[in-house]
C-alpha cells in the first residue's frame, strides 16, 4: 500500500519531492505559534525574532513556522513535525506547549527545544521568559501622572500569575506618584477577542477611567480609547498606528536579540539547557517611543527605565502590602522569584477580587 | 456625557449586529426556511466590508461590499436547500464552515491593517439635547438601518401582499402552492434577504464595532441571532426587545466586573447564554406565544408534484 | 429547454455508492483551482493534503489518532441525525465527559489499579450522556429547540472547564497555570509503540461496528429509521417520539463524553482549558459526510484526520493557510449534500412550457 501510494505520486509530483530535501549543513530553526503573525500582538512579535533570524544568518539558517496550533492534543503532532523535518532548534511560544514539548524532546535527544514562559526543563529543553512587568510598572507611573480621574481601566486575560504581576507592578508603579491610584479590573477570558475587549474598554472608561491598558493580544481597545478620547497603552507591539492621539507609549516584546543568540549557540555548539527571565537590561522588553505626554512625564519614564536598567530600582521592593492588608515584602526587601513567578494575590489598591 | 448614557451607548453597539442578523432569519423562518449559515454569511460580509473599505477607503462602499457578500453567500445556501432539496441543518453547518474558511483565506491580507470607520451621524443640535441627545440622535447609521428594518418587517408581515404569501408559503407550502404562490421563488427571496442582513451584521463587527479584520470574528454572535428569533417567536418587535436584552445583559456582566464584586469572571461570560436558555424555555412554556407564530413547514425542502 | 429535479420511484443504489466518490472528487478539483488561485503548484498542494499523510508509519499513527474521536462521535451523532434529533453540542458533552472522568485522577490520585481506569471510561460516559440530558430534558418537558440549547451548553461547558483548571482543580505545584495535575500510571490509557497509538482508536472502531449492527438487525435500529423519516408512521407504530430523543442524547452524549475522557486520559494527559480542537463540531461533517451510516463515518473519519493532518503539511511545506483545511472541509460537505440530491431525485430536462408550470422555479 504504502509502496504503491509513493510509487503513484513520485510519477505524477516529482516536484512535492525536492521539496523537502534540505541541504544536510543548513540549520532548520522551527516556530509553533498560538495565532496568527498578524496579530500586532504576542505571535507578531515572535514572528519579528523569527524573520530576525533570517536577516541575520541569511544561507546558513533556515527557518520554518506553524501558525494557530491550538494548545491540545494537536499541539504534540505538530512539534513532532517539525522535529521529524530536520528541525534542530524549535521555538514553541505558548505556555500550553510545555507537557507536549517535554514528550517530543524525550523523543528526539538530539534536537534542541525553547519553551516560552513554562517552568519545566530537561537537558535538551530550555525555558525563557521576560520582565514585562518592568514595562508596566513604568507605564503605571505614567499613568498615574496623566490621569486626571485617578481610576485606570486594566482589561486582563486570564488571571495567570503573568497577568497579575502585570496588574501589581502596574499598581505599584501607579502609587509612587498618586498613593490613592484607583485601577479596576475586567477579565474578558480570552486572550484575542476584539468585541469583547472593546466592549470591556467602554465600561471601564463609564466607570470613570481615563486611562486603558489590557493584557489581551488585539488592538480593539486602544481603538476604542482613541475614540473616546481617553488614553492607552500598547501591548506586546507598538500600537501607536492604531490610536495616534491616545497611545502614550507601548510594552515591547523583543524576542529577536534572544533568538538569534540561541540560534548562534546551536551553530557553535554551544547551546545548554537554561532558564531565561530576561527584562529591560537584556532588551527583552522595550518600552516605545513617548507621545501625546508633557515633557516632564517623558523626562520621568525615561529615569525610571534607566533605573530598572541599571538594577538600582526593581518594580517589587518593599514595602509590598497584599489585598488584605498583611505585608508581602518589607522595606528593603524584594518579592523572591519563586513568589513572583506563581503569584496568585493582588496588592493593596486593586478593585477587584481574585 | 453621564455613565448611564455611556452604559446605553455600549449596550446598543453589542446588541445591533445582533438585531441586523436576527431579522433577516426571522423573515427567513417566516417563509418556511431554517437557515444556520449566520455566522458564515456574517463572517463573509465582515472580511468583504473590511477589504473593500480597506482598497477604496469609503466605509460606505465596505458596507455595500458586506451586504452583497452575504447575499452571494445566502443564495449558495437557496441553490442547495430549495434547488437541490439538500437537509437544511446540514447545509447551514456547511455555509458557517466554509463561511468561516474562506473569510480567514480572503482576509489573510488585511489582519493587522487599520480600518475605516463608518462615521456617526451627528444631527446638530439634537444631538446635544441633554441625556438623550447622543443616544437618540448621534448613533452610527446601521444603528438606524436596524431599526428602520425592524419596524419595515413588522409592517410588511403584518400587513402586506407579500408578508401575507410569505406567511403563507412558510405555514404550509403545498396549499401556497395550490394558490399559485411560487413556493421556491418566495423562499430564494427570502434567503436573500436574510444574506443581506447577515452580511450588514458583518460589516457592523469590521467597519463599527471593532474597525479591523480578525479571523472569526463573528465569535459566535450568529449563533445567538438564531437563538434570538426563536426567542421572538417570529414577532419582529420582540425581537428588538430581545436583542436590546441580550446586550444588555452581556455588557451588565463586564461592568459589574469593573465594580470589583467577586463573581468568577467565567460564571459572567456564561451568563448570556445562561440567560438565552432560560428565555427560550420560558417561550416554549407559553403554548400560546410560541405555536401561533411557529411557521409550520419550517426546515423542510419543498418539490412541487407533477 | 430546463432542467428540472424529479422524484425517483426508488432510491438509487449506484448513486448511493458513488455519491461520496463523486464528492470527494469535486472537493479535489475545486481545490486544486484554488491552490492555482493563490499561487501555488496545485498538483503538490493536492499530493501533500491527501496523499503524503499515507506514505509513513508516523502520519498514518497520527491520522488515526486524530480519526478515533472523530469517529467516536461521529457514530453517536449519526444515529442522532437519522432519527432527526439535533444534537449539535457534542463539543460540550465532550468537554462534561473529561470532566466527570478526571474525578478519578484529580480527586483520588493515589487510586492506581486497572479498575481506576475502567471507572473513568465510565465517568466519562456518564458525564456526556448527562450533560446530554438538559438539551433532552428541554426539548422533552418543554418543548425547547435542541438545536440551540445544545449549542449553548458548549460555550457554558468550557467555561465550566476553564474555572475548575484555575480554581478548585488547579496543579498545587503548577505556579497557578490554568492545568490539572498531569494523570499518572493506570489513569493514563495504554499507549502502543513510541508513536502516539492508544487505547481509543479500538473503542471508536468497536462502536461504529456494534452501532452498525444495532441500526441493521434490531428492532432499535428499525425504530431510529422509522421515527426519523417517517414520523407519523413511528407514531402509529407506537414508537415514542420523547422516548427516542432520550435515547438519542444519551448515545451520542455518552459516546462523545467518552471520547472527550478518552482525549484527556490519552495524547493530552491532563485538564487544561483547551483540551478539543473542535472535535465536536468536526464530527458532524463527519456524520454526514459517512452517511448518516456507522461504516461510512469511520471512512469519513479517516478523510477527515488526513485532512487536517494534510493541512499541517502544506502550511510547512509550502506556507498555505491553514485556513484552507476549513475550506475543503466545508465544500466536501456541500458536495456530500448535492450529490445526495441525486439518490432520490433524478436530473430530468423538460421542454420550457411545461417548465411554466413548474412553479417555484427560480429563473
Amino acid at each position: 500500500m504504502k509502496k504503491l501510494l509513493t510509487a503513484a505520486a513520485s510519477i505524477a509530483l516529482v516536484s512535492a519531492l525536492s521539496i523537502s530535501a534540505v541541504a544536510a549543513d543548513k540549520l532548520k530553526v522551527g516556530f509553533i505559534y498560538i495565532g496568527p503573525p498578524g496579530d500586532h500582538g504576542w505571535t507578531y512579535q515572535h514572528d519579528q525574532g523569527r524573520q530576525a533570524i533570517d536577516t541575520r544568518f541569511g544561507d546558513q539558517v533556515e527557518t520554518v513556522f506553524v501558525e494557530n496550533v491550538p494548545e491540545g492534543p494537536d499541539a504534540e503532532r505538530t512539534i513532532t513535525r517539525l522535529a521529524r523535518q530536520g528541525a534542530g532548534l524549535i521555538f514553541t511560544t505558548s505556555f500550553g506547549y510545555m507537557d507536549p514539548t517535554l514528550k517530543v524532546a524525550a523523543k528526539f535527544p538530539d534536537v534542541k527545544f525553547e519553551h516560552a514562559t513554562g517552568y519545566k526543563r530537561t537537558d535538551n529543553v530550555s525555558t525563557y521568559s521576560s520582565r514585562f512587568y518592568e514595562g508596566r510598572y513604568v507605564i503605571g507611573q505614567i499613568a498615574a501622572k496623566t490621569s486626571k480621574t485617578g481610576v485606570a481601566g486594566y482589561i486582563g486575560s486570564f488571571p495567570i500569575p503573568e497577568v497579575v504581576r502585570g496588574i501589581n507592578a502596574f499598581l505599584l508603579g501607579a502609587q509612587t506618584v498618586n498613593p490613592d491610584f484607583k485601577l479596576k479590573v475586567v477579565w474578558v477570558n480570552s486572550w484575542f477577542d476584539p468585541g469583547r475587549e472593546a466592549d470591556a474598554a467602554k465600561v471601564l472608561i463609564s466607570q470613570g477611567a481615563d486611562i486603558i491598558t489590557q493584557h489581551t493580544d488585539s488592538t480593539a481597545a486602544v481603538q476604542v480609547a482613541e475614540e473616546q478620547g481617553v488614553n492607552a497603552f500598547g501591548q506586546a507591539s507598538d500600537m501607536a498606528a492604531f490610536a495616534p492621539n491616545a497611545l502614550l507609549t507601548s510594552i515591547i516584546d523583543n524576542w529577536a536579540d534572544y533568538y538569534i543568540a540561541r540560534t548562534q549557540a546551536v551553530l557553535d555548539g554551544s547551546w545548554v539547557s537554561t532558564d531565561t527571565f530576561g527584562g529591560m537590561d537584556a532588551n527583552m522588553v522595550n518600552i516605545g517611543p513617548f507621545i501625546n505626554m508633557p515633557a516632564d512625564v517623558k523626562a520621568e519614564a525615561e529615569a525610571t527605565v534607566a533605573a530598572i536598567i541599571s538594577g538600582k530600582l526593581h518594580p517589587f521592593a518593599g514595602p509590598i502590602y497584599k489585598q488584605d492588608g498583611s505585608l508581602a515584602a518589607a522595606a528593603g526587601e524584594t518579592i523572591d522569584l519563586g513568589t513572583l513567578l506563581g503569584m496568585d494575590w493582588y496588592v493593596q489598591g486593586v478593585d477587584d477580587k481574585l | 456625557m453621564s455613565p448611564y448614557e455611556a452604559i446605553l451607548l455600549t449596550i446598543i453597539t453589542a446588541s445591533t449586529p445582533l438585531l441586523l442578523a436576527a431579522i433577516g432569519e426571522l423573515v427567513v423562518e417566516r417563509s418556511g426556511v431554517l437557515n444556520l449559515g449566520i455566522e458564515g454569511m456574517m463572517v463573509m460580509g465582515a472580511v468583504c466590508g473590511f477589504a473593500a473599505a480597506h482598497v477604496t477607503g469609503s466605509a460606505w462602499l465596505g458596507v455595500l461590499a458586506a451586504t452583497f457578500a452575504g447575499i452571494a453567500t445566502s443564495l449558495l445556501f437557496g441553490l442547495l436547500t430549495q434547488t437541490l432539496i439538500t437537509n437544511q441543518v446540514a447545509t447551514g453547518l456547511a455555509i458557517t464552515l466554509l463561511g468561516l474558511g474562506l473569510s480567514g483565506l480572503i482576509g489573510s491580507g488585511f489582519v493587522g491593517l487599520p480600518g475605516v470607520k463608518l462615521a456617526n451621524v451627528s444631527i446638530p443640535w439634537l444631538s446635544d439635547l441633554p441625556y438623550v441627545g447622543r443616544l437618540i440622535f448621534g448613533q452610527d447609521p446601521l444603528v438606524y438601518i436596524s431599526i428602520v428594518l425592524t419596524v419595515g418587517v413588522a409592517y410588511v408581515l403584518n400587513n402586506t401582499r407579500v408578508g401575507l404569501i410569505i406567511r403563507a408559503v412558510g405555514q404550509n407550502h403545498h396549499s401556497a402552492h395550490a394558490l399559485g404562490y411560487r413556493v421556491v421563488a418566495v423562499r430564494y427571496a427570502c434567503i436573500a434577504f436574510g444574506g443581506a442582513t447577515s452580511g450588514l451584521a458583518g460589516a457592523y463587527l469590521s467597519l463599527v464595532y471593532t474597525p479591523q479584520w480578525i479571523e472569526n470574528m463573528t465569535a459566535g454572535r450568529g449563533w445567538i441571532a438564531l437563538a434570538l428569533v426563536v426567542f421572538s417567536t417570529w414577532l419582529p418587535e420582540r425581537l428588538a426587545a430581545g436583542a436590546y436584552l441580550f446586550g444588555g445583559v452581556w455588557i451588565l456582566g463586564l461592568y459589574a466586573q469593573g465594580m470589583g464584586i467577586g463573581i468568577p469572571s467565567q460564571l459572567l461570560s456564561a451568563l448570556p447564554y445562561i440567560a438565552t436558555i432560560l428565555a427560550l424555555v420560558i417561550i416554549s412554556t407559553n403554548r400560546r406565544l410560541s405555536v401561533i407564530n411557529t411557521p409550520a413547514s419550517l426546515g423542510q425542502g419543498f418539490v412541487p408534484d407533477r | 429547454m430546463q432542467l428540472i429535479l424529479e422524484k425517483r420511484a426508488q432510491a438509487s443504489g449506484l448513486m448511493n455508492l458513488l455519491s461520496p466518490v463523486l464528492a470527494i472528487l469535486l472537493t479535489v478539483i475545486m481545490g486544486g483551482l484554488i491552490f492555482a488561485a493563490m499561487g501555488k503548484p496545485p498538483l503538490t498542494a493536492l499530493y501533500l493534503y491527501f496523499i503524503d499523510p499515507l506514505t509513513s508509519w508516523w502520519s498514518i499513527e497520527e491520522v488515526l489518532v486524530k480519526a478515533g474521536p472523530l469517529i467516536l462521535i461521529g457514530v453517536g451523532l449519526a444515529v442522532c441525525f437519522k432519527a432527526n434529533v439535533w444534537n449539535i453540542g457534542a463539543e460540550g458533552q465532550f468537554t462534561a465527559g473529561a470532566l466527570m472522568g478526571a474525578i478519578i485522577p484529580v480527586l483520588w490520585g493515589e487510586w492506581q489499579s486497572p479498575f481506576a481506569l475502567v471507572a473513568m471510561l465510565f465517568l466519562g460516559a456518564l458525564g456526556g450522556a448527562l450533560f446530554a440530558f438538559i438539551p433532552a430534558w428541554l426539548k422533552t418537558r418543554f418543548g425547547v429547540n435542541e438545536i440551540l440549547t445544545s449549542l449553548m451548553l458548549v460555550y457554558i461547558a468550557q467555561l465550566l472547564l476553564d474555572w475548575m483548571v484555575r480554581g478548585p482543580w488547579n496543579d498545587p505545584h503548577g505556579y497557578n497555570f490554568p492545568k490539572s495535575a498531569s494523570f499518572e500510571g493506570w489513569h493514563l490509557l495504554p499507549m502502543w509503540g513510541d508513536g502516539r497509538m492508544h487505547l481509543g482508536l479500538v473503542v471508536s472502531l468497536v462502536a461504529a461496528l456494534v452501532l452498525f449492527w444495532v441500526m441493521r438487525h434490531t428492532l432499535k435500529g428499525f425504530e431510529v429509521n422509522v421515527v426519523g423519516s417517517a414520523p407519523r408512521a413511528g407514531a402509529f407504530a407506537g414508537f415514542s417520539q420523547t422516548k427516542m430523543v432520550w435515547f438519542c442524547f444519551a448515545l451520542s452524549g455518552g459516546l462523545a463524553g467518552l471520547a472527550g475522557l478518552i482525549e484527556v486520559a490519552g495524547p493530552v494527559g491532563q485538564l487544561q482549558p483547551n483540551i478539543s480542537p473542535n472535535y465536536g463540531f468536526t464530527a458532524i461533517i463527519v456524520a454526514f459526510l459517512g452517511r448518516l451510516n456507522p461504516i461510512g463515518v469511520i471512512f469519513a473519519g479517516l478523510l477527515l484526520a488526513i485532512s487536517y493532518i494534510g493541512g499541517e503539511g502544506v502550511q510547512i511545506e509550502l506556507g498555505i493557510s491553514d485556513k484552507t483545511t476549513q475550506v475543503f472541509q466545508g465544500m466536501l460537505l456541500f458536495f456530500i449534500l448535492m450529490c445526495d440530491t441525486l439518490i432520490l431525485y433524478r436530473l430530468k430536462w423538460i421542454s420550457t412550457q411545461s417548465s411554466q408550470q413548474a412553479i417555484g422555479d427560480p429563473s
